[in-house]
């Protein structure tokens, strides 16, 4: 198993700190994991994006020409991505926000009205976490217990009382994404 | 008990791995893409644990010096900066150099001249290898290629630098210092306590209570001597040069194309030659680790199968000149290279290699 993934939206849309969640919980199941983020100035309100790879094999190039994968939550990274995903591969968006939606027809595209439900259940800080769940039930890279025991090891304590909030957002994630 | 296995980031590696052989003092400046090194120190607060001395001196020159004292007291001491701030150190480790004093500095390359970018770039080989600062002397090189090599060559770079009295680099660039990875972090080993330094450096100076004053100095204002101290420098190199090359070779025993790459490039050269394999090309990966001593003799045995080498640097064209000296114009020696903080895909690496080398 090898799935490379980019991650890419608005910085503060949460977009590394899922990849690095995710990349935690492939650590939880003994995989190789790398998370490579797009760093500096970008993600000061710019784009911000974050390639992870998780494989059963050691892992060589932190940085692809292709992804399996492609979680797009706006629209210059739909532009930047959507060419750069492999033939049969994955894109996962964010209807929030993209006027142009993607045209492509070699690839499976899904759509996660992730921000409004968010809004809606008044659990915006939980967002990057409803599209996570959206992710994993459509590649279930890793198992929703190795995300959870990630979330404990990787949040300070005081945090803890939030796993269940957490939890929630990656079941609706995974109630409201829809093939396209 | 297992090896607890965590995941960080390149500098956090660097940090946790000083703290954990017994380091005795981190100096430095912050500087993007390294500051984690100095916030995690920070962080971790060894001071109230190990004892270690973690300041954030007023300037990059500062902390280079406040390197070049401690070090001669014979603790072991480091700094790390980015590009810039390497350049104002160059000074200092001149003259640690010239005074034979062992240390550790780390530069997490980011591209230039000048201010330059931020982003990645591995245009400090020049720097590193050939001097940077003034005067016939050498760094012990080290370039890491993973968050676990980091952590590693924290310990084998300052076993190196009190092995041969000679300060010792770990020149890593923006990927290897942000991405995060899979590490295992040495062993917790004390420090030195004060007997084992004065048995270990009987050159420092510890208090020269019951022997004379131990000079630490690169001054000589008789040229007779000063070229005798020289000519000592250059039998040490040539020991270090004989003793402490090290590579690692990928897919070479067949290879009919050879990438050689250091640090990040390797990596992303190495996902390149995976492809290519799967094209049905026969190519190689050779990374030099120790890119002082450089592993000449390595790649000029390689080279004799090749039909020839292409070498991949975040630069313009800098550790090729070393690559052609080893190979001696036998075969073709190619460069690809990004410049200014732009890092290529494998699929780049791969298109270079056919556009330079086998369509040619």
């Amino acid at each position: 198993m090898k799935e490379e993934i980019i991650i890419a939206g608005f910085g503060g849309q949460g977009v590394l700190s899922m990849g690095k969640i995710l990349a935690y919980s492939g650590l939880m199941e003994n995989k190789e994991v790398t998370w490579m983020p797009a760093y500096g100035p970008e993600q000061r309100g710019g784009t911000a994006n974050v390639t992870v790879i998780v494989s059963d094999e050691k892992i060589s190039s932190p940085i692809l020409s292709k992804y399996d994968t492609a979680i797009i939550l706006n629209q210059p990274s739909l532009a930047k991505f959507e060419d750069k995903i492999k033939p049969g591969g994955v894109l996962i968006y964010d209807g929030y926000g993209i006027i142009n939606p993607p045209t492509r027809k070699d690839i499976r595209i899904f759509r996660i009205d992730a921000m409004d439900e968010a809004n809606e259940r008044k659990m915006a800080k939980t967002f990057n976490m409803i599209v996570l769940g959206g992710l994993l039930k459509i590649r279930p890279i890793v198992s929703i217990e190795s995300v959870i025991k990630a979330l404990r090891k990787t949040l300070p304590e005081r945090h803890h009382h939030l796993i269940p909030m957490n939890e929630e957002a990656i079941k609706i994630g995974m109630d409201i994404i829809k093939e396209i | 008990m297992a090896e607890e296995v965590v995941l960080m980031k390149g500098n956090e590696a660097i940090a946790h791995a000083a703290i954990r052989i017994g380091v005795d003092g981190y100096f430095g400046y912050p500087i993007t893409p390294q500051s984690e090194v100095l916030e995690t120190l920070a962080e971790q607060k060894p001071w109230e644990t190990t004892g270690m001395v973690v300041l954030q001196a007023e300037s990059e020159v500062a902390a280079i010096n406040m390197v070049y004292g401690g070090a001669g007291s014979g603790k072991m001491v480091m700094t790390s900066s980015s590009s810039p701030g390497v350049s104002l150190k160059q000074e200092g480790i001149s003259y640690i150099a010239g005074a034979e004093l062992p240390c550790l500095i780390v530069n997490v390359m980011r591209g230039g001249p000048g201010l330059g970018t931020i982003q990645p770039s591995q245009a400090d080989y020049f720097q590193t290898t050939k001097g940077g600062g003034h005067g016939d002397y050498h760094l012990i090189a080290l370039a890491p290629a993973s968050v676990q090599e980091m952590a590693d060559f924290v310990g084998l770079a300052f076993e190196l630098a009190f092995k041969y009295r000679n300060p010792a680099i770990i020149l890593a660039d923006g990927v290897i210092g942000q991405m995060m990875e899979k590490v295992v972090l040495p062993p917790f080993r004390p420090r030195r306590t004060e007997e084992e330094i004065i048995a270990q450096c009987p050159w420092a100076t510890t208090g020269n209570k019951g022997r004379k004053p131990n000079i630490i100095t690169s001054l000589e204002l008789d040229p007779a001597i000063m070229e005798q101290r020289n000519l000592h420098l250059q039998e040490k190199y040539a020991e270090i040069e004989a003793k402490e090359v090290r590579y690692e070779e990928i897919n070479c025993e067949d290879a009919e194309y050879l990438i050689v790459a250091f640090g990040s490039c390797a990596r992303i050269a190495q996902k390149a030659m995976e492809h290519a394999r799967e094209e049905g090309l026969k190519v190689g990966l050779l990374r030099p680790i120790t890119l002082w001593p450089f592993p000449s003799k390595a790649i000029s045995d390689r080279a004799q199968q090749t039909k020839g080498i292409l070498v991949v640097e975040l630069n313009s064209g800098q550790m090729i000149e070393d690559v052609k000296l080893a190979v001696q114009c036998r075969v073709p020696v190619q460069h690809f290279g990004r410049l200014g903080g732009i890092v290529p895909d494998p699929d780049e690496v791969i298109n270079a290699l056919k556009e330079k080398l086998i369509q040619k």
